[in-house]
């Protein structure tokens, strides 16, 4: 591979039709290389949330290309479009989205059991692994419902995790957190792109947040600013 | 796919709202349950009136009709050949009662592979005389040892040995004939045939088919009894009845031999239409009150359904986001559907099973069917089958339409809205 770039986008436009036509997203042209810790910042309705989620591919109304790991991913079915979700794409949202239904260890491994690549075992240990990282092994057994909002955002990382993606991508992924716990979090982002090298592409309000990443793409009414 | 993954969070959701899932398969079970032991109970309502009719009733009767020539004069005639001939005032040809070649026609069916066996019968009306009063019945002469293979005869004998009408001059009268002009068993009993001879018969035995009109005026006696009562020779016979090894080809079967003996055929079916009319009817009604049960079932799985998709939006959005595709989604609403319908399905099996058993223990006496003790069930596995095929049907269909909503749901619209 000639260049390294994770994530690609080239002349992305996107309408609201609802309740008038209205165009969100102008033209936006970037990409991401390997190993970058991004982040989008803007004023709220800006577009900066509806990029992310066109690059994250569960959006996939729109005009433009898009390329993950210089593959387009313009066009594809919603089954192939799930498996590079799952593959190479890991998410952390606002709020954590944690299967009620799981334990913390089974919800980290949801994903990867998805994937089937490794068997349960493996995944398990896997997922262990991660939870380790993020300090959060004592409550592998545990319910959802009986931690932290702190505590669940570690999960949803290590959900993210599980699969090596190519690329993690947050929506506000402190946007619901204190202090504390928003600087935990960073501190986990910023060890993932120091010690793994792992891709990062993060939306925030937060400036103090985005200011201590490598770079800062910076959005007004649709179109990239900087 | 992944079923192993899709089933396991499908178990997972369904343990999250475990009462309702309950409650909807109860009305699963309930429907099936009603089902089986409904269609169980009328069909072995049905199988007991068509025995009561079938066991009495042979699948081919040949016999000679009484009815006018075929051929008339006229048509003999070469002048009027051409022309369109009106007959009026024709009277029934007089071709007698009596099978010609009798002996022959049994021994040729008897060879026949098609037939499992072959009873004559002299079929002729009388008078009972009791005292001064006359009253008209029938006698049937009868080869006992042929009729109680076809019709298991000694069963409507409820007094008395079918074995004695093999002595002479012996009868077995209806219960209705026999309380009518106060006989019991032993007694003599005076006939008049219909060509005017006097006979006395000794009373071996009372029947009771259940029909009162047969048991008020039938009466049995054997073959030779009846050839001595009409006057007749011995291979005097005006009935040959025919059990088959296969009755739905009795049809069929009565036209080849009305072509071949040229004489008069009925096969059972026509015989006894009505029968069947209300057999059809009442598996109508069953089937319709089963099937609208488990649509009742059907429309409580789709509420819950439903009901669990609003619930889970948000567990649906994060699947979606992490790799789940639509497809994925839709088959982990189908399956808990498809596991509400078998569970509910099966437990409905057992329920109807039990159901029909209590059913099967009833007592249920009545006069007019000696052999009945308690309420007729049939316990056809293919009831089973459908009832089961049927539950799962359903509920797979009530299963898809929120679980293609499911599939259908934007995790963007779920994760912006917050």
């Amino acid at each position: 591979m000639e260049n390294n770039k994770v994530l690609e986008a080239v002349g992305l436009s996107k309408y609201f039709y609802d309740p008038v036509k209205f165009q969100v997203l102008k033209e936006i042209s970037m990409s991401i290389n390997h190993g970058e810790f991004v982040s989008i910042v803007g004023k709220s309705g800006c577009g900066k949330s509806t990029l992310l989620y066109l690059l994250s591919t569960m959006d996939t109304d729109y005009d433009g290309e898009i390329f993950i790991h210089n593959e387009l991913v313009t066009g594809k079915t919603d089954k192939e479009l799930a498996l590079i979700r799952n593959e190479k794409i890991g998410f952390v949202f606002q709020f954590h989205y944690l299967l009620a239904e799981y334990n913390v260890l089974k919800n980290v491994m949801l994903p990867g059991m998805k994937l089937g690549k490794f068997t349960n075992q493996e995944l398990e240990h896997r997922a262990m692994e991660h939870l380790k990282t993020l300090d959060m092994q004592d409550q592998a057994l545990k319910m959802p419902n009986q931690l932290s909002g702190g505590q669940k955002q570690r999960v949803a990382i290590a959900r993210a995790l599980i699969n090596d993606p190519l690329i993690i991508m947050g929506d506000e992924p402190t946007g619901n957190l204190d202090k504390k716990n928003s600087d935990l979090v960073f501190d986990i982002f910023k060890k993932l792109t120091q010690e793994k090298n792992q891709t990062l592409l993060v939306v925030t309000h937060d400036t103090d947040f985005a200011e201590r990443t490598n770079r800062i793409i910076t959005m007004e009414d649709g179109s990239i600013i900087s | 796919m992944n079923f192993k993954l899709i089933l396991n969070i499908a178990l997972h959701l369904l343990q999250a709202r475990l009462k309702q899932t309950v409650v909807a398969a109860v009305g699963v079970t309930f429907g099936i349950a009603m089902f089986i032991s409904l269609v169980s109970f009328m069909n072995g309502l049905n199988d007991l009136l068509d025995g009561l009719m079938l066991n009495r009733t042979p699948h081919v009767l040949l016999y000679n009709e009484i009815k006018p020539s075929a051929n008339q004069p006229i048509l003999l005639s070469e002048s009027y050949k051409d022309n369109a001939n009106f007959i009026r005032s024709v009277k029934p040809k007089d071709i007698g009662k009596s099978i010609y070649n009798s002996k022959s026609i049994i021994s040729y069916l008897k060879k026949d592979p098609r037939i499992l066996d072959v009873a004559p019968k002299i079929s002729t009306p009388v008078f009972f005389n009791s005292g001064t009063i006359e009253i008209s019945g029938l006698i049937n002469g009868i080869d006992i040892r042929a009729e109680e293979k076809l019709f298991k005869f000694s069963d409507y004998i409820i007094e008395g040995n079918i074995a004695d009408l093999s002595q002479n001059n012996s009868i077995i009268i209806g219960k209705g004939l026999a309380d009518k002009m106060l006989l019991i068993k032993g007694d003599i009993i005076k006939i008049t045939s219909s060509k005017g001879n006097l006979a006395s018969l000794k009373i071996v035995g009372i029947s009771q088919i259940g029909i009162a009109e047969i048991d008020n005026t039938m009466s049995y006696t054997s073959l030779t009894t009846a050839q001595k009562i009409l006057g007749e020779p011995t291979n005097y016979i005006t009935d040959i009845q025919i059990k088959l090894y296969d009755m739905t080809t009795a049809p069929a079967v009565a036209k080849e031999f009305h072509n071949k003996f040229n004489l008069d055929t009925i096969d059972y079916r026509t015989a006894n239409s009505q029968f069947e009319t209300g057999s059809t009817i009442r598996n109508i009604i069953s089937y319709a009150v089963g099937v609208v049960l488990l649509i009742v079932a059907g429309f409580g799985i789709y509420n819950i359904l439903n009901m669990m998709i609003y619930e889970k939006m948000d567990s649906i959005a994060i699947l979606k986001a992490t790799g789940f595709s639509g497809n994925d989604v839709k088959w982990i609403f189908v399956s808990l559907a498809i596991i509400i319908g078998l569970a509910g399905g099966l437990f409905g099996l057992l329920f109807g099973y039990i159901f029909s058993s209590i059913i099967d223990i009833i007592p249920f006496e009545t006069a007019s069917l000696p052999t009945v003790k308690t309420y007729p069930i049939n316990y056809n596995p293919l009831y089973y089958i459908i009832g089961i095929t049927f539950a799962l049907f359903t509920t797979t269909i009530a299963g898809l339409f929120p679980a293609l909503k499911a599939s259908k749901i934007d995790p963007v619209e779920i994760i912006r809205g917050k």
